[in-house]
């Protein structure tokens, strides 16, 4: 384990010939076969380190591996960060590091006018270019006018720096996102000692491999430190960010969601089941659990979505908190089963992490357009609860929350993340386990004999049935799918008990409303010209897009949801209080329909369902045509 | 001083549930819910301790008239949910309850997977070659030429065969029974139970209303002795009250039936069972009637390491938090503090 010590709101450091800088945004762009994501990653957390804020967005392709030099098969890590609070990768990165054609092709209209763009020429070619989809050499025909440039032969920089290790030509430039992670150390002036110790725990197998890796990017440091460049390479530093005091650790959205899980199952006093198939981009909690199988954790890969959330109900069945995971297509597959959960009332979390849609739709790219399945997406009068998480860091308190209330109210609850949240990266404070509000289930206790017991029989405050795994004598009984008997529990097609039956268990999923916080608004105040309302991953740049838009004196507020079903008492009474409400989600308006039929309220939407997360100026823009509108 | 008081010996009326048997009058379910119970109390099973996991069907109200545990969950997923029931808690004895329908159509994929996964489980497969419950459509079992509703002028599909679907799933326990031979069939329940491991077990129901009698070619009084074949480990593979025995015929590779004392046939001809052989199982479970019998009892019975024994025992207990707390602080980590601290 490596720790450092940083800390906030240091008094800002003179460093001569260093600009100082609130924010930035750099994009890094290569080949799949680059090293991108790990250059991305590496970059974020030596960030991390020097006690900036941050966000990141890995953009990689479905293909594992697309040929090499295409378009199609460019990889790219965009990070922001600065020593202010950062809430979203970014919009228009500052910064853009092309290692080859092609992802100068595909990455550049995204780069704001006058930006930096850092190019490895050793990948342009004839060849290259031509595969990239370029007529010409973009470097020699002034199209890169208007930019910043920085030309480099990354390439045989790289490979005169690893000469003396002894590494094939191939394994050698394989060096090459070591120099270029050296060489924007450089230029934000971060510390490499943690970057050296990860790439010799990585090859410790492979010294020389090793070795060379760092030999590159102390060279691609020294070249930032002393080439003669034209006053185009500044380097720069960014103060802290004021962040809370604590022990931190950066933390992927599907790391949080695994890690929450296993400590909601603690907090329950309870072993956790894990039981999925795998599919993009869910898999990463299956891995993650599967590997932390020590700690009070059964995993099971399923031989379909079916089975998976099957197993996780049997394991609920047996005594412990079942867990199933995957995204759109799988959850689809899964609906009958989470049915039987409902009719069984047995506790059960099915994590969603989104993808673009319909069908196999672009699993690689993000999207909010599983709320109306989630809510409905089953036979007959099925409610579960529906729970939302906003970063990548809220995933670890939204999963606890799941499994607290799936325990407490005998329910299946889905979680919602998304494909964005899943992959990206932010800071998170590590919780104390120890000192978490802890719910533990109380299982049924044995009562006289054999039909005294009566597994339908439900607490007066939750409304909750009894839970009573199999093991203990005097409590043995059948649960299943039929419709049971009130209390009982048996086979029962009685008509008002049906009645009842569908009755009570909507009334225990809403009941869940007067277990949950208010909704408060994030920022500004209760009420007001306009909020702007989000759930999910949404939050990031609503937050940063009102922030903004208050700062320029604008009447606008942030509410975001995280419990989707029930909805927090209060909250149609706190929509009403504004003059305008404005939903923006990534789908065709499936929290706008259901805020209008439940409140009646003229909500109205601002969706965006491109795969791509919203940006900051999109949300500040609708915000715009909204007060101005209404003035 | 404390003495544990041994738990009463069970009757197998104890294994009955108070509620009330629905099956349509006469059906095959009754001998088997019968032999069930009678099975459990012989061995002295602990109601508390045993599961009945279920699908959907005729014969996946079973676990309603169990006084045991019991799980009637949703059509083919049973053996599914039992993966995930006995991985969550391997101390239970766990028995999955399914039809040609629910094990072999909608749920053949999951059949497949709990068998060759090895879950420590039996699966008991009633074989009636019908929807029941559907009111009488061919299922999957059903023979060429089967008339159905959903197929007047008789079904056109080949049948699966339940326990050669076993084999080839790679189970380590197969076995047949016939759901009024009594005896016999409590013998190979507790056969299955004893195996470790998964046990998949195919009983021949009959269903009285939509497909009375179509075992009736081996279970009729008159063709039984002559189209039943017990298997026993380490015994002859004899049938027909022990004039007829199986030969091996090595040129066609394929077993034959041979009358002992004709053509020169002796005792050293016959087979002598070897539950452990798979290919010899193989070939049980393809004879069919009339020119071979129908075998009966444990084809095959060839233990092998069971799914879920390799786990660390500390999966089985919660997580504590300073287990979880140093999961949490791996890897690299930093320390915020305070700027007033500081100065």
């Amino acid at each position: 384990m490596n720790t450092f010590t940083t800390q906030t709101a240091k008094p800002p450091e003179q460093v001569i010939g260093r600009t100082q800088l609130e924010s930035v945004v750099v994009r890094f762009a290569g080949d799949s076969g680059d090293g991108i994501q790990v250059l991305g990653a590496k970059f974020a957390a030596a960030t991390a380190l020097s006690g900036n804020d941050l966000a990141t967005f890995p953009d990689f392709p479905a293909e594992i591996r697309a040929p090499a030099g295409t378009t199609y098969g460019v990889s790219a890590f965009q990070i922001n960060f600065g020593g202010r609070v950062i809430r979203t990768p970014g919009d228009a990165p500052d910064v853009l590091v092309a290692m080859n054609p092609a992802a100068l092709k595909v990455e550049l209209p995204a780069l704001r006018s006058g930006g930096l763009l850092v190019i490895d020429t050793g990948s342009f070619s004839e060849r290259t270019l031509r595969k990239a989809g370029y007529a010409g050499n973009p470097l020699a025909d002034g199209s890169l006018e208007g930019y910043r440039r920085i030309e480099i032969d990354v390439s045989a920089m790289t490979l005169g720096a690893v000469k003396s290790f002894g590494l094939s030509q191939k394994d050698a430039l394989r060096c090459k996102n070591m120099w270029t992670l050296g060489l924007v150390y450089w230029m934000y002036d971060r510390e490499r000692e943690a970057t050296a110790a990860w790439l010799r725990q990585r090859f410790a197998k492979q010294p020389n491999v090793a070795e060379a890796n760092v030999a590159a990017m102390n060279a691609g440091h020294a070249y930032g430190e002393t080439a003669e460049l034209s006053g185009d390479l500044v380097g720069c530093i960014l103060p802290p960010a004021p962040i809370a005091p604590g022990l931190y650790r950066t933390v992927t959205g599907s790391e949080a969601l695994a890690w929450g899980l296993m400590a909601g199952a603690h907090l329950a006093g309870l072993r956790l089941f894990f039981s999925s198939y795998p599919i993009t981009p869910a898999s990463p909690i299956l891995h993650i659990l599967t590997a932390n199988r020590e700690a009070g954790v059964e995993t099971l890969q399923a031989e379909d979505e079916i089975a998976a959330v099957c197993a996780a109900i049997g394991g609920s069945y047996s005594g412990a908190i079942g867990v199933t995971s995957s995204s759109g297509p799988g959850i689809a597959l899964k609906a009958e089963a989470i049915g039987l959960a409902v009719a069984a009332e047995l506790p059960l979390v099915v994590v969603d992490t989104q993808r673009a849609g319909p069908s196999t739709g672009m699993p690689t790219k993000t999207e909010q357009s599983d709320l109306n399945l989630a809510l409905f997406g089953r036979h007959g009068e099925s409610p579960v609860a529906v729970l939302a998480a906003r970063s990548p860091s809220d995933c670890f308190d939204v999963a606890v929350e799941a499994i607290r209330l799936a325990t407490r109210y005998m329910t299946p609850v889905m979680v919602l993340s998304d494909g964005y949240i899943a992959n990206a990266a932010q800071p998170w404070n590590i919780p104390d386990v120890s000192e978490m509000a802890s719910f533990p289930v109380r299982f049924a206790e044995a009562g006289r004999g054999g039909d005294d017991f009566l597994p339908y029989r439900r607490d007066p405050e939750t409304g909750a049935r009894p839970w009573a795994p199999p093991g203990k004598a005097g409590l043995e009984h059948r649960i299943g799918g039929i419709e049971k008997g009130a209390d009982f529990g048996h086979i029962s097609y009685d008509p008002a008990n049906h009645q009842r039956m569908v009755d009570e268990r909507a009334s225990k999923i809403a009941g869940i409303a007067r277990d949950i916080p208010p909704q408060r608004p994030e920022l500004g105040d209760e009420h007001g010209a306009l909020a702007v309302v989000g759930w999910g991953s949404t939050y990031g740049p609503i937050n940063r897009a009102v922030y903004v838009s208050r700062e320029r004196g604008l009447d606008v507020a942030h509410i975001h949801l995280r419990h989707l079903n029930p909805f927090p008492a209060n909250l149609g009474r706190l929509l009403a209080g504004y003059g305008r409400v404005l939903v923006a989600e990534m789908n065709s308006g499936q929290l706008v329909g259901l805020l209008r039929s439940r409140y009646l309220l003229p909500v109205e939407g601002l969706s965006k369902v491109t795969g791509q997360p919203f940006k900051i100026e999109e949300v500040q823009r609708a915000i715009l045509e909204r007060l101005e509108l209404s003035a | 001083m404390n003495v544990a008081t041994p738990p009463a010996a069970l009757k197998a009326s104890d294994f009955a549930s108070d509620q009330e048997v629905r099956w349509c009058p006469g059906c095959g379910d009754y001998a088997i819910l019968k032999a069930m119970q009678k099975a459990l109390a012989e061995w002295g099973a602990r109601p508390e301790r045993t599961v009945f996991v279920s699908g959907i069907g005729c014969s996946s109200r079973f676990p309603y008239y169990m006084a045991t545990y019991g799980f009637h969950t949703i059509h083919g997923r049973a053996p599914a949910i039992a993966t995930g029931v006995k991985l969550a808690n391997p101390e239970l004895d766990v028995w999955v309850v399914t039809g040609d329908g629910d094990g072999l159509s909608i749920g053949g994929n999951h059949m497949l997977h709990v068998l060759r996964r090895n879950v420590d489980l039996q699966v008991l497969l009633f074989n009636n070659e019908i929807y029941g419950l559907t009111k009488g459509q061919y299922s999957p079992t059903s023979r060429v030429g089967t008339r159905s509703p959903s197929s007047p002028q008789g079904s056109v599909e080949q049948p699966v065969s339940p326990v050669q679907f076993a084999l080839g799933a790679g189970a380590r326990f197969v076995a047949r029974a016939i759901d009024t031979q009594q005896k016999h069939l409590i013998s190979v329940l507790k056969s299955a139970r004893s195996h470790r491991g998964a046990a998949f077990v195919e009983i021949f129901q009959n269903c009285i209303v939509y497909n009375d009698d179509v075992f009736g070619a081996f279970t009729g009084r008159d063709e039984a002795p002559r189209r039943q074949l017990f298997c026993e480990d380490g015994k002859p593979l004899l049938f027909d009250g022990g004039r007829k025995g199986l030969r091996l015929n090595v040129p066609r590779l394929s077993l034959e039936a041979v009358t002992l004392g004709e053509d020169g046939v002796g005792d050293g001809d016959i087979l002598v069972h070897d539950a452990r052989n798979k290919t010899l199982a193989s070939l049980l479970a393809a004879m069919q009637p009339p020119v071979m019998p129908v075998a009966l009892g444990v084809l095959y019975d060839d233990p092998a390491p069971t799914f879920g024994r390799g786990v660390d025992a500390a999966a089985r207990e919660p997580a504590r938090a300073e287990a979880l707390n140093e999961m949490l602080r791996r890897g690299d980590t930093w320390t915020v503090t305070a700027a007033s601290e500081i100065a």
